[in-house]
């Protein structure tokens, strides 16, 4: 199996990943593109685990993508829900209260 | 060769009570269930569920107690293997954590204790919590703390001990937290829990440590490592043990976190009885007997010359000051709570001495007697006390009116106290003699001034419960006039008492009020009775004074470690035990049962057991005689006092009557006891303060004299420098540099102003974009 | 890619099996994907990403690490998935696709080229580096005792991350939990 497989799957996955975080309005979706992005990037960690020697920091580091990536649906969710309850939308071309 | 072959044949013909021994806490475990899902459909709420779980499994621990008996008596002179069948629960990596059951003596005597006990408690409790609310969840609770000290008991290795120890934990908490409404019972709940939790954290530790020592987790194989001396470093056992045994102390309530124990008395009467008697405080006593080599070995006791050792030193701590205690409580439950706590003291003494017989006897003995007491303490607040445990407010002169639980409390206090031929005397007693016999002299003396003082407070204890004069609502019932309240004795003087919503009329059950003080149903009478009989019978299944040895000679081949050889005396048994030492592996036992007897004999090179326990001591009543005199007269000096204090007649005691107001001394150690040695102050106001409070105020001082000093100096020194340079540098030079740059960043950021749009997607779009450009100039550039 | 697809089947050493189902799999996570960036159903969205999850945790069981793949189902689809669900739900009254609006006008414009951009830079530098690179086949052995060697690193030279990481999850817990409280 070459190296190239995974790492150009992966190279897809972010990029459609991208686009969603570009283009999407829903805050819901741009989470979902955002879990795109991370489990591309984990794909390439398990792939290069394989790659010289059989080393298992790959994988660990794939875990620790895992958890953190669940923490942060969490909070996401929940950022997105107390908009929501404060603004009954969660557009977010209409939250520009940062606005420079 | 042929003495293994012999012990795998003993092994298969186990008998059908010892093989499904498993059942015993499978079937309340799964009455459990049955309880909380559809016990409150049931006619009487579920509790005949628990009831006859209880009875079922109590039958199934008797038939395994006679088969062991056989077991015991058919394999006369050899050692006697345990019943083990473990099957694999669940497995990770290369260790396999099983579930099953280890039956020797010390599980079958604590099973058919623990099921007894249960059996009598829940059938009191129908009569007992009877009309309470959560009365299907009370029977749900109380069986699976039973099923989960049957867990504990029998486990075969330590996971499944530490699963029925949490159980318990949990159970002890919903179960002292039964009336959670008042906020104090919650309270205890929380202080039970949290402070057994502590402890906990010892056991997680210990058997983690176990394993990493022994590489098993199977009771049987970590006893038979650490008697063997299959350890690395001596050092890393006694660490373990500590660690466990700060478990066994937050459980069994040992000395400095005993305070739950008293606390726990917020739960209802027979869960106090349940608790204190045969489970949960037990099950720290049972862990150091299960595990007795590695605290053994671990802690060097009966090395030559040791005269003391941590598990010693604690029980004996507790001893006195548990004692010391229960002096000053005026709650009869929590006397017999510090009663218990003392007792409890006594037990690990034991152990810490190397009486494992006499200490685990005691276990049995205590569990009889001291469930008797608390539940004679429930039948009195059940009828006479109007649910009040206050001795001195409530009680007294009740005795004519309740003969069964007046003679049952009788009983069990001369058993409590160590009253010669009744069953407290011979446990008692051979952990005294024991402690003298092996070198532990100080601990001889703890033991016998606890004694004294055990029978001077239980003394004080009845006195103030039966005889006197009535007072409160004792008096009350009675229709006798309440002297000590000094108002009109009325039978409706005091109906404000009345405050937790039942009629004084249903207690009564029709009978007219001055004899309404009675001994309730039989269903609370019947276990009283029983128990009673107990708590003298039960002695004489081991009476070393009579030469009855048989409870030692059905357990001693749980203790894992053999008996010390005498020079006088080796006995058939002893050097059979031996072999448990020498190792699990069945051929080095039985090259070594063969040699023994000739190798004991020639003294020669075969080597002696690294590790062994010392010989009980042979009775004699010139031994027991000093502790037994001070028992007397601890009794008497304290009747002394109680009718000097509460009588009407004067003795020559009454000059000590008020010597805490008068004597500043007896008067500091009085408020020092009963503030329970300030230990809940030390734990609450000071350990707690002082993590909070000084550390703040440090941190505060450091802020104000420290850092602010730094910063004003600094600021001075800055404000000097800056108004040599605002006036020199600044002015001139700098002015015309920042005014240029302020104007550029200025009109940047107004040029860069539209890409802080404060949209999610732009500012995406940016970074990925921005990354995206810089990867192609980074590709150009290498390239 | 075709070009990879060529040298595939002319080297010996590259497991055919292995690449077939890879390829499998592969096509069918990124139509996934790039239906869950353009689908106007937010459900829909979700199912596709779904889809995207397993066939991420099913290349991982062929690049023998079973534990992750595990890990992967056991955490997104059981748990992130149903994160999500609720998320949709609680967001909205209705179910489907009632807006045409999802998507951003002017994010077609600004994200389809940057897009792109990446994925050429990616795929450059993938190839130029890796062109040849064939992924060890560990033995068996060696994929058996990877859970063993994964909690060794876990326990041994990843400690401290470790127990960061462990902090890290509680203060998302309880910012979840006081973020989305109501009060």
């Amino acid at each position: 199996m070459y190296a190239a497989n995974f790492l150009v799957l992966a190279a897809a996955l972010f990029c459609f990943g991208v686009f969603g975080v570009i283009a999407r309005k829903n805050a819901v979706m741009v989470l979902m593109s955002i879990e795109l992005i991370l489990n591309s990037v984990n794909l390439n960690l398990v792939a290069f685990a394989l790659m010289n020697s059989v080393a298992i920091d790959g994988h660990v580091f794939a875990l620790f993508v895992i958890a953190i990536a669940a923490a942060e649906v969490g909070v996401g969710l929940a950022m997105v829900l107390m908009i929501y309850r404060n603004r009954r939308t969660i557009a977010l071309d209409e939250l520009s209260e940062m606005k420079g | 060769m042929l003495f293994a072959a012999e012990t795998a044949e003993l092994g298969h013909s186990a008998g059908w009570f010892l093989e499904q021994a498993y059942l015993i806490p499978l079937i309340p475990a799964i009455a459990f269930f049955i309880i909380i899902f559809v016990g409150k459909r049931l006619p009487w709420g579920g509790s005949e569920v628990g009831l006859i779980s209880m009875v079922s499994s109590l039958v199934i621990a008797v038939g395994a107690a006679m088969q062991w008996i056989d077991r015991v008596n058919a394999g006369h002179g050899e050692e006697i293997e345990p019943v083990i069948r473990q099957w694999t629960w669940w497995q990770s990596g290369l260790v396999e954590f099983g579930v099953g059951q280890h039956i020797d003596g010390l599980a079958i005597m604590a099973l058919v204790l623990v099921t007894f006990i249960s059996t009598l408690v829940q059938l009191y409790s129908t009569e007992y919590v009877k009309g309470d609310r959560r009365y299907t969840h009370f029977f749900a609770s109380l069986t699976l703390f039973s099923a989960g000290m049957l867990a504990m008991v029998l486990a075969p290795n330590m996971v499944q001990l530490i699963l029925g120890w949490e159980i318990m934990g949990l159970c002890s908490f919903l179960l002292i937290g039964h009336w959670w409404e008042e906020r104090a019972n919650s309270e205890a709940a929380l202080k039970a829990f949290w402070t057994v939790r502590v402890g906990d954290m010892g056991l997680l530790i210990g058997t983690a440590m176990l394993l990493g020592i022994f590489g098993t987790l199977d009771i049987k194989g970590i006893n038979a490592a650490a008697a063997a001396g299959e350890f690395d470093s001596q050092r890393t056992l006694m660490l373990a043990a500590i660690a466990l045994f700060i478990a066994c102390i937050g459980k069994s309530g040992q000395f400095p976190l005993h305070t739950w124990l008293p606390d726990a008395m917020a739960g209802p009467t027979p869960v106090s009885s349940l608790l204190h008697s045969s489970t949960m405080v037990v099950a720290g006593v049972f862990l150091v007997a299960r595990l007795y080599p590695v605290f053994h070995v671990g802690l060097e006791i009966n090395a030559v010359g040791q005269s003391f050792n941590l598990i010693a030193l604690i029980g004996g701590i507790t001893i006195l000051v548990a004692a010391a205690l229960a002096f000053v409580q005026n709650d009869i439950k929590k006397v017999l709570a510090y009663s218990t706590v003392s007792q409890l003291g006594y037990m690990m003494m034991g152990l810490g001495v190397g009486a494992w017989t006499g200490a685990v006897f005691h276990i049995f003995t205590h569990a009889f007697f001291k469930c008797c007491l608390f539940l004679c303490a429930g039948s009195i607040s059940h009828t006479a006390s109007h649910h009040s445990f206050d001795m001195k407010k409530d009680m007294g002169g009740i005795w004519k009116k309740m003969p069964i639980t007046f003679g049952a409390w009788m009983i069990s206090t001369a058993a409590l106290a160590g009253i010669p031929f009744t069953a407290g005397f011979f446990s008692k007693d051979e952990i005294i003699d024991s402690a003298k016999h092996n070198d532990y002299t100080i601990f001889y003396f703890v033991g016998i001034i606890g004694a004294f003082m055990t029978a001077a407070y239980m003394t004080r204890a009845t006195y103030l419960t039966f005889f006197g004069q009535p007072r409160g609502a004792a008096a009350h019932f009675m229709g006798v006039e309440d002297h000590s309240a000094h108002h009109a004795g009325d039978v409706h003087a005091i109906d404000d008492h009345d405050d937790h919503g039942h009629d004084d009329h249903e207690i009564a059950h029709g009978r007219p009020f001055p004899f309404a003080p009675f001994d309730s149903g039989w269903r609370i009478t019947a276990p009283l009775i029983v128990l009673g009989v107990l708590a003298v019978g039960a002695g004489y299944l081991n009476a070393p004074a009579l030469d009855i040895h048989w409870f030692e000679h059905q357990t001693e081949s749980s203790i894992g470690l053999p008996f010390a050889e005498h020079e006088e005396e080796v006995t058939e048994e002893a050097a059979a035990v031996t072999e448990l030492a020498a190792g699990a592996d069945g051929t080095v036992a039985a090259e070594d049962s063969g040699d023994e007897e000739h190798a004991a004999e020639e003294g020669g090179e075969h080597a002696d057991p690294i590790y062994s326990v010392p010989e009980p001591p042979k009775f004699s009543w010139s031994a027991a005689a000093p502790g037994l005199i001070l028992v007397a007269l601890g009794g008497l000096i304290s009747l002394g006092l109680s009718l000097a204090v509460f009588g009407k007649r004067k003795n020559p005691f009454s000059m000590f009557v008020g010597l805490t107001e008068r004597n500043k001394v007896a008067g500091g150690i009085h408020n020092f006891l009963v503030n329970k040695l300030y230990l809940d102050h030390l734990y609450e106001n000071i350990i707690v303060r002082w993590v909070a409070h000084p550390l703040s105020r440090a941190a505060y001082w450091v802020n104000q004299n420290v850092i602010d000093t730094t910063v004003d100096g600094v600021g001075k020194a800055g404000k000097n420098t800056g108004d040599w340079v605002y006036r020199n540098i600044d002015q001139r030079v700098v002015d015309g540099a920042v005014n240029a740059s302020g104007v550029a960043a200025s009109e940047s950021g107004h040029a860069l102003q539209p890409i802080q749009s404060g949209k999610v997607n732009q500012y995406g779009a940016l970074l990925f974009g921005a990354a995206a450009v810089a990867a192609i100039v980074l590709i150009i550039t290498n390239v | 890619m075709l070009a990879l697809i060529a040298q595939a089947s002319t080297t010996t050493d590259v497991n055919v099996a292995q690449n077939v189902a890879f390829y499998i799999i592969a096509a069918l996570m990124v139509w996934s994907a790039f239906r869950v960036v353009t689908t106007d159903n937010v459900v829909h969205a979700a199912l596709y990403l779904a889809v995207v999850l397993v066939g991420v945790a099913a290349q991982y069981i062929l690049a023998a690490a079973e534990f992750v793949a595990v890990s992967q189902v056991m955490v997104y689809i059981g748990a992130v998935m149903v994160l999500f669900l609720f998320g949709i739900m609680l967001t909205r009254a209705t179910v489907g696709s009632e807006d045409k609006v999802n998507l951003n006008n002017k994010g077609w414009a600004i994200g389809i080229p940057v897009a792109l951009a990446m994925f050429g830079v990616l795929v450059y530098a993938v190839v130029d580096a890796f062109e040849d690179a064939v992924l060890i086949e560990p033995s068996p052995e060696q994929i058996a005792s990877a859970t063993t060697a994964i909690s060794d690193g876990y326990l041994g030279p990843y400690l401290i991350p470790f127990i960061a990481l462990s902090f890290v999850l509680l203060a998302a817990a309880i910012g979840a939990i006081v973020l989305a409280r109501k009060d």
